[in-house]
């Protein structure tokens, strides 16, 4: 029943980073997809973070050029203001992918906090917590986010990311809290506790380094969701984002009317892509994960 | 967020977390502790909390949608501060000037006698028509693709299970894993751009709408496959968008199930393989996915906002897209409740369902042995 079941070998009770760098390696090289869904996440971190320090942002509207399509100019076409689409794909993911990253640290830290306290609580406390995280489960997210959206309209990024954050974290804090229900039950909680070591230390230092591999695999799940909400948030128009952005282009290709149009195809399909293979890379990567940390469903 | 992998399956296990005795009052809250008492309180909690906080955005929230329209209607000069502050309350169904405790319970009162306010678009048309009208399409196309999708998958999340490592089970594995990585609303969008507009195997043009224009309603032949035709690409949509976490749901839920001692102890009896694959393993792999079903279609509903829009399917997710632009906020407030009701609705369903299914639900008192 543990997804956190981890890894038993007496020489990582002290884990040197470097040593566990490479053994994670081997262990992910054995599995073809889970390495194409690491190598896909480097690839797009790189993207989105290293490459417009190298490609200069084009701002400039070209009307000689456009809905082009994709020439040895242009890689993948323009847009309808004959911007290069390529050069939009290369600055487009930082925004996306930031909002992703804090929304899934937001949502981790909330989910993790909540449901180890929770569980070693017990109590009224965790009864009234978990009501609240079944209210948020049942309650359909994507119409919750629209109408929350509408009112509150999130202007920057951080804003965006507390509102994703405020939905996303109670599938993941009724799983760390059912985790750590038979995690305290425990010899070493058992023996911090007679020590009396309080709450905090029990939290930090005993439970949630154990959790580790458990909270990674959650992190990585939290940022395909963050991706899903914000990328739809974004297509309806409800995040006065201006920059330059995937989901924006497809927010812009559908006020264009460019999903009718032929010769836009290009256009539409590039940031679809861009985002489609993102997610795939952080879904072949999570699999793999779980497949290295969970033993019982390994499948060589 | 999509639960896409074996772990999230093994979370509704956990959905009822196992009671503990309750000692001399165990008869008593027996009742209360009863899973399927606590399913209904579930449901009307969920209701009443959404409920409120409606409540709480739409009225006392700084810069909230009634303050707005005060402003919209005082600002050409036409109506007094008095004046529009009433007709703000009556589109909302709210009388501002009582205290916020009666407002809330009269706004409560309004709602149990299903009067959601009235549109601020068009004028004078309640809200609760509006989303009637609407609301049974996407109920509709998102029900018959989810429980499309939920049979075939649990087969093939079956049948990939029992041919573990084979090249059947490599394929429906990573084909279950990439089709749940692809954004519900982006098969939609690619529906229409590849097979719509570059291929043009798909008449999308023919196709929008929920019915043809001038067709007679009725359970006529020519009717039900009209509606069908509408709604074939939404169906398919939430088909494909779904099918891979039933696959890769049922399949870990199965291999799960094929460790347990039953399953030994049948094949022990000398129970053919069919009967163990069905009545044994396939049937318990199976209640943990039927909990889902119902999380499963609040996040194909939400995903029907862009989806309908695409296909221009009159659902609620179409309708809901235009209430946002429009700023109606009344029909928001009023699809916002429904389709919340909607989805408990289904949920108080399942569980209902689960306990039907699982005789060791059943039971009061507890014993539900996760």
């Amino acid at each position: 029943m543990t997804a956190a079941a981890l890894p038993r070998r007496g020489d990582r009770t002290l884990p040197r980073p470097i040593e566990s760098a490479i053994e994670f390696l081997r262990l992910l090289s054995k599995r073809p997809s889970g390495l194409i869904g690491f190598i896909g996440i480097v690839f797009f971190l790189v993207l989105a973070f290293v490459a417009p320090i190298f490609v200069p942002n084009q701002v400039n509207p070209d009307v000689t050029a456009l809905y082009e399509t994709p020439s040895a100019q242009h890689l993948l076409g323009t847009d309808n203001s004959g911007r290069d689409v390529l050069n939009q794909i290369v600055q487009g993911g930082r925004e996306i992918i930031s909002v992703a990253l804090v929304t899934a640290f937001l949502t981790t830290l909330i989910a993790t906090l909540l449901g180890a306290v929770s569980a070693l609580v017990g109590g009224k406390f965790d009864a009234v917590f978990v009501g609240i995280a079944d209210i948020v489960l049942t309650v359909p997210p994507l119409i919750v986010l629209i109408v929350i959206s509408a009112l509150a309209r999130p202007t920057n990024f951080f804003a965006l990311a507390m509102v994703l954050s405020s939905l996303g974290w109670a599938g993941l804090m009724r799983q760390v809290r059912a985790q750590v229900l038979t995690l305290k039950e425990r010899d070493y909680v058992e023996a911090a506790r007679s020590l009396d070591l309080g709450l905090t230390h029990i939290v930090f230092r005993e439970i949630l380094p154990n959790m580790r591999s458990y909270i990674v695999i959650h992190f990585v799940l939290a940022m395909t969701g963050a991706i899903y909400a914000q990328v739809a948030l974004i297509i309806l128009g409800l995040v006065p984002f201006s920059g330059k952005n995937w989901a924006l282009m497809l927010y812009f290709a559908n006020t264009q009317g460019a999903f009718y149009f032929k010769d836009a195809f290009w256009f539409v399909f590039s940031p679809i892509l861009a985002i489609v293979l993102l997610q795939l890379s952080l879904v072949l990567f999570v699999n793999a994960l779980e497949d290295i940390f969970n033993p019982r469903l390994r499948s060589s | 967020m999509a639960a896409t992998t074996p772990a999230d399956a093994k979370m509704v296990a956990q959905q009822f977390p196992t009671t503990p005795r309750a000692g001399r009052a165990r008869h008593i809250l027996g009742y209360w502790r009863h899973p399927v008492a606590q399913a209904i309180f579930k449901a009307f909690l969920t209701v009443f909390v959404t409920t409120s906080i409606t409540f709480f955005l739409i009225r006392l929230m700084p810069g909230n949608p009634i303050d707005i329209k005060i402003d919209e209607l005082t600002k050409d000069g036409l109506m007094t501060y008095a004046e529009a502050r009433s007709q703000a309350a009556s589109l909302f169904s709210i009388d501002l000037d009582k205290p916020v405790l009666e407002q809330y319970l009269s706004f409560v009162g309004n709602l149990a006698h299903g009067n959601l306010g009235y549109s601020f678009v068009s004028q004078g048309t309640p809200v609760m028509g509006i989303v009637l009208a609407v609301l049974p399409w996407t109920l509709f196309s998102v029900g018959t693709g989810l429980l499309l999708s939920f049979s075939i998958g649990v087969f093939l999340g079956l049948f990939a299970a029992y041919n573990r490592n084979t090249k059947i089970d490599h394929i429906l594995s990573l084909g279950g894993s990439i089709i749940s990585a692809v954004p519900n609303y982006f098969i939609a969008l690619l529906i229409v751009i590849v097979l719509g507009v570059e291929l043009r195997w798909v008449p999308i043009t023919q196709m929008r709408g929920a019915t043809s224009p001038g067709i007679q309603p009725g359970f006529t032949p020519a009717f039900v496959g009209d509606v069908l035709f509408h709604a074939a690409l939404p169906i398919s949509v939430f088909f494909l968008s779904t099918l891979g976490h039933w696959i890769l749901g049922m399949k870990s839920a199965t291999i799960n199930a094929l460790e347990e001692d039953y399953v030994n102890a049948a094949r022990a009896r000398g129970l053919s393989d069919g009967r163990i694959m069905t009545a044994y393993v396939g049937r318990n792999a199976v209640l943990p996915l039927v909990t889902q079903l119902a999380i499963t279609a609040g996040l194909a509903i939400g995903g029907s906002i862009i989806i309908e829009q695409y296909f221009v399917y009159q659902g609620v997710g179409l309708r809901l897209q235009a209430a946002v632009t429009q700023r109606d906020y009344p029909v928001m407030q009023g699809i916002l409740l429904m389709v919340t009701l909607a989805v408990v609705l289904a949920n108080l369903a399942a569980d209902l369902l689960y306990s039907r299914l699982d005789p060791r639900i059943g039971r009061a008192g507890g014993a539900t042995g996760t």
